[in-house]
């Protein structure tokens, strides 16, 4: 059992989970993921870590509400069933460290993503290197960590795509007029956005690190439903991942493969809203 | 034996083999000839003393019947249903030359089952040696192992990355074939003699190697297979295709069978499993139960068939279809990508005089066979994170190199499927008796 500090909602549907778990937050490096169950006979979520206290021994997540788990997720308040972890390589950018001393880097997220870059734009700022950050969300009151973001970041750009918030429009129409030389982009978010914020940064030149969240069972190089193309070749998020070059992703292939339990798992998420159905057999 | 009939077993997850009961158990040992020079003994991979455990069930005496397997075994419920006996004991069984092979692993689980019945697994501590050993994993081998050790009084503990104990026992294997009960009954008996459990760990990631190193004095590495193969071919990456790791993971640990299960599986109408091993089996007749048709792709004949016997016998019975002689080409796939089928090419086998036929494709005989999922069942490559996180030599395909059980590292040894590449429940718990034998005579408690 591991120990919930906080499960509370940041807005309708996003939530923000502080767990003990000292040994994954002494051994946690910016990029990586956990494999989290609510109860003993819940799905496996995988959800980036969001920040760390290897003092106290706690780690945050940021999660969505897009389905019966997620929905159950929200439900937790003493202690979560399992906590595996940190799982995937550390970020690619921290990977390439070595190169980057005089480098400024862009981060662009998306929604909950947001939440996933804040650890890398404080490692990065904390060896002197300039982080930006192009934040999209759908409207003013969906803005998350928004304070957080502006503390770490030289500038931050936030985007609405009803204008109910700063620019009207995507991240991309922002990343598109932008004039600064960046050495590289990290983009998190909707898999959709961050296949458009890769063709957008290639056609500037400038090379793009993404972080795949595909299905996943085990997380630990067993089951193989987290395999992406990447550069032709089948890889596994869970061990080779989960960032990659964004230029080298079959974003299409990751898309199509998402809403592989689309209907499966509406079909939970709506029996958990709204009970049992009964007496419309014919509907399966 | 006597099995659940097949119309009703294809819709639920109830064990198939209803085992022997004591009138049956003692007709059957009586076949027994009780040979001078027993071949059996020799095909058993942890020489279990076959002929002196049949004889005592031949007269009744079923507690020294279970000793006696006690003896060489710990696991006696798991193997009697899981072996491939059909290739180890019984191949050598004398009987088997003029008529049927003593059912060497039916009786094996009729005293098994009958000790967990009359309470006999009530075993206890053994004094403590102060020598702690840590397993990596708590599969089949990691599981002799920590028997092997608790019984000599190590203080041991297992990590294991999943949230329940068993390894390829609680995600792979199904419920019809090796009902969870017996497993956990046996967890429970490790347990009992002071083997500590700790779930939910990587080590590697949420402990390091260097730490457990530090504060262990033996450690043994059994973290199994890893990353299920696939085949390379055209739309693999489409939607409907699994591997049979993933899809045994959702039915059998995480139970998505029962009806109000959390974790979905995959809805199809037709289902095309491609391989011909106990894991394909495994997949096919789990899938089955889900409901609708399923076919086996095999592109070898039936005599090749690598998988248990019994478990092809039950496959054809539950109304499993076999394609033979077939090689998938790739996979045909809707405009939304949706699998629409497996195009195969039809195969013949050619006798080079080896021990298996190798097969070549007929040019030109491609056909599509309809379906709409299908699963890889072809095998694992070695887990990458082996590599990664553990400082161990390993070969080219990323096993692990060994020398008995023996690593690069004097205190740390190795065994089961991380060494071997994936094998058999029974091989993976001889490696980690014998480990449990090497860390004994390394630690200095056993000659």
């Amino acid at each position: 059992m591991y120990k919930v500090l906080k499960n509370e909602k940041l807005n309708d549907s996003v939530y923000l989970l502080e767990i003990e778990c000292l040994e994954i937050a002494r051994e946690s490096i910016p990029g990586q993921f956990v494999i989290v169950m609510a109860y003993e006979d819940s799905e496996r979520i995988p959800l980036t870590i969001y920040d760390y206290d290897k003092k106290s021994g706690s780690i945050k997540l940021v999660y969505q509400v897009v389905g019966a788990s997620t929905l159950e997720l929200t439900k937790v308040k003493d202690n979560l069933y399992a906590v595996l972890g940190p799982l995937g390589n550390r970020a690619l950018i921290i990977e390439n460290e070595a190169n980057l001393k005089e480098s400024m880097v862009l981060f662009v997220a998306g929604g909950v993503g947001v939440a996933p870059v804040i650890p890398q734009m404080k490692y990065l700022k904390d060896k002197g290197i300039s982080v930006d950050l192009i934040y999209g969300a759908k409207n003013k009151s969906s803005i998350i960590l928004e304070n957080e973001v502006k503390d770490i970041a030289d500038e931050v750009i936030i985007t609405t795509d009803d204008g109910s918030y700063g620019i009207k429009g995507f991240v991309t129409d922002v990343l598109k007029d932008i004039s600064k030389r960046y050495d590289y982009c990290v983009a998190i978010g909707p898999v959709v956005m961050m296949k458009h914020v890769v063709m957008e940064a290639m056609s500037k030149g400038l090379k793009t690190i993404v972080s795949m969240n595909p299905i996943m069972v085990d997380g630990s190089g067993m089951c193989g439903a987290c395999r992406v193309m990447v550069d032709g070749k089948v890889k596994f998020a869970c061990v080779d991942g989960p960032e990659f070059f964004g230029e080298e992703v079959d974003f299409d292939m990751a898309i199509r493969r998402m809403n592989l339990y689309k209907t499966e798992e509406g079909r939970a998420y709506l029996k958990s809203l709204e009970g049992e159905h009964k007496g419309c057999k014919g509907h399966e | 034996m006597r099995t659940l009939d097949s119309s009703i077993r294809v819709n639920n997850f109830e064990e198939v083999n209803l085992g022997y009961n004591r009138d049956e158990a003692v007709a059957e040992a009586s076949r027994c000839l009780n040979c001078a020079n027993p071949r059996c003994v020799l095909g058993c991979p942890v020489n279990i003393q076959i002929p002196k455990f049949i004889q005592a069930i031949k007269e009744n005496k079923m507690e020294s019947a279970a000793s006696i397997i006690e003896e060489s075994n710990s696991f006696p419920g798991i193997c009697g249903r899981v072996c491939p006996q059909e290739k180890q004991c019984e191949a050598m069984c004398i009987k088997g030359f003029r008529g049927d092979a003593i059912s060497i692993g039916s009786l094996e689980r009729y005293v098994a089952d009958w000790a967990l019945e009359n309470k006999l697994n009530d075993t206890t501590h053994a004094i403590s040696n102060g020598k702690r050993v840590a397993i990596i994993g708590s599969g089949p081998s990691g599981l002799a192992c920590a028997s092997v050790l608790a019984f000599h009084g190590c203080e041991v503990t297992i990590y294991e990355a999943l949230h329940k104990a068993g390894g390829v026992l609680a995600y792979g294997i199904p419920e019809f074939r090796l009902p969870k009960r017996i497993l956990q009954e046996e967890i429970d008996k490790l347990k009992k003699m002071g083997v500590n459990f700790v779930f939910n760990t990587l080590i590697g990631a949420t402990i390091s190697f260097s730490e457990l190193k530090k504060t262990n004095d033996a450690i043994y590495v059994a973290t199994g297979a890893g990353l299920p193969k696939f085949m390379g071919i055209k739309n693999e990456m489409a939607k409907g295709v699994f591997s049979a790791n993933e899809i045994l993971t959702r039915i059998n640990l995480m139970k998505s069978f029962e009806h109000d299960a959390k974790t979905p599986i995959y809805a199809y109408k037709k289902c095309l499993v491609v391989g011909g091993g106990n894991v394909a089996m495994d997949a096919a007749r789990s899938i089955k139960r889900m409901g609708g048709e399923v076919s086996i792709v095999y592109r070898r004949s039936l005599d090749e068939l690598p998988a248990r016997r019994e478990e092809v016998l039950h496959a054809y019975e539950e109304g499993i279809e076999f394609n033979y002689l077939v090689n998938p080409l790739e996979v045909e796939v809707d405009g939304e990508g949706h699998v629409l089928g497996l195009r195969v090419a039809k195969m013949e086998l050619i006798d080079e005089g080896g021990k298996r036929k190798s097969v070549r494709e007929i040019p030109d005989s491609s056909y599509v066979i309809p379906g709409d999922m299908v699963i890889m069942a072809i095998g694992t490559n070695a887990n990458p994170l082996i590599r990664k996180n553990i400082d161990l030599e390993c070969d080219d395909k990323g096993l692990i190199i060994v020398d008995g059980t023996k690593t690069s590292d004097v205190a740390v040894f190795a065994g089961g499927d991380a060494v071997t590449g994936a094998a058999t429940v029974i091989l993976a718990m001889e490696a980690g008796k014998k480990a449990g034998l090497e860390i004994g005579k390394y630690l200095g408690i056993m000659d």
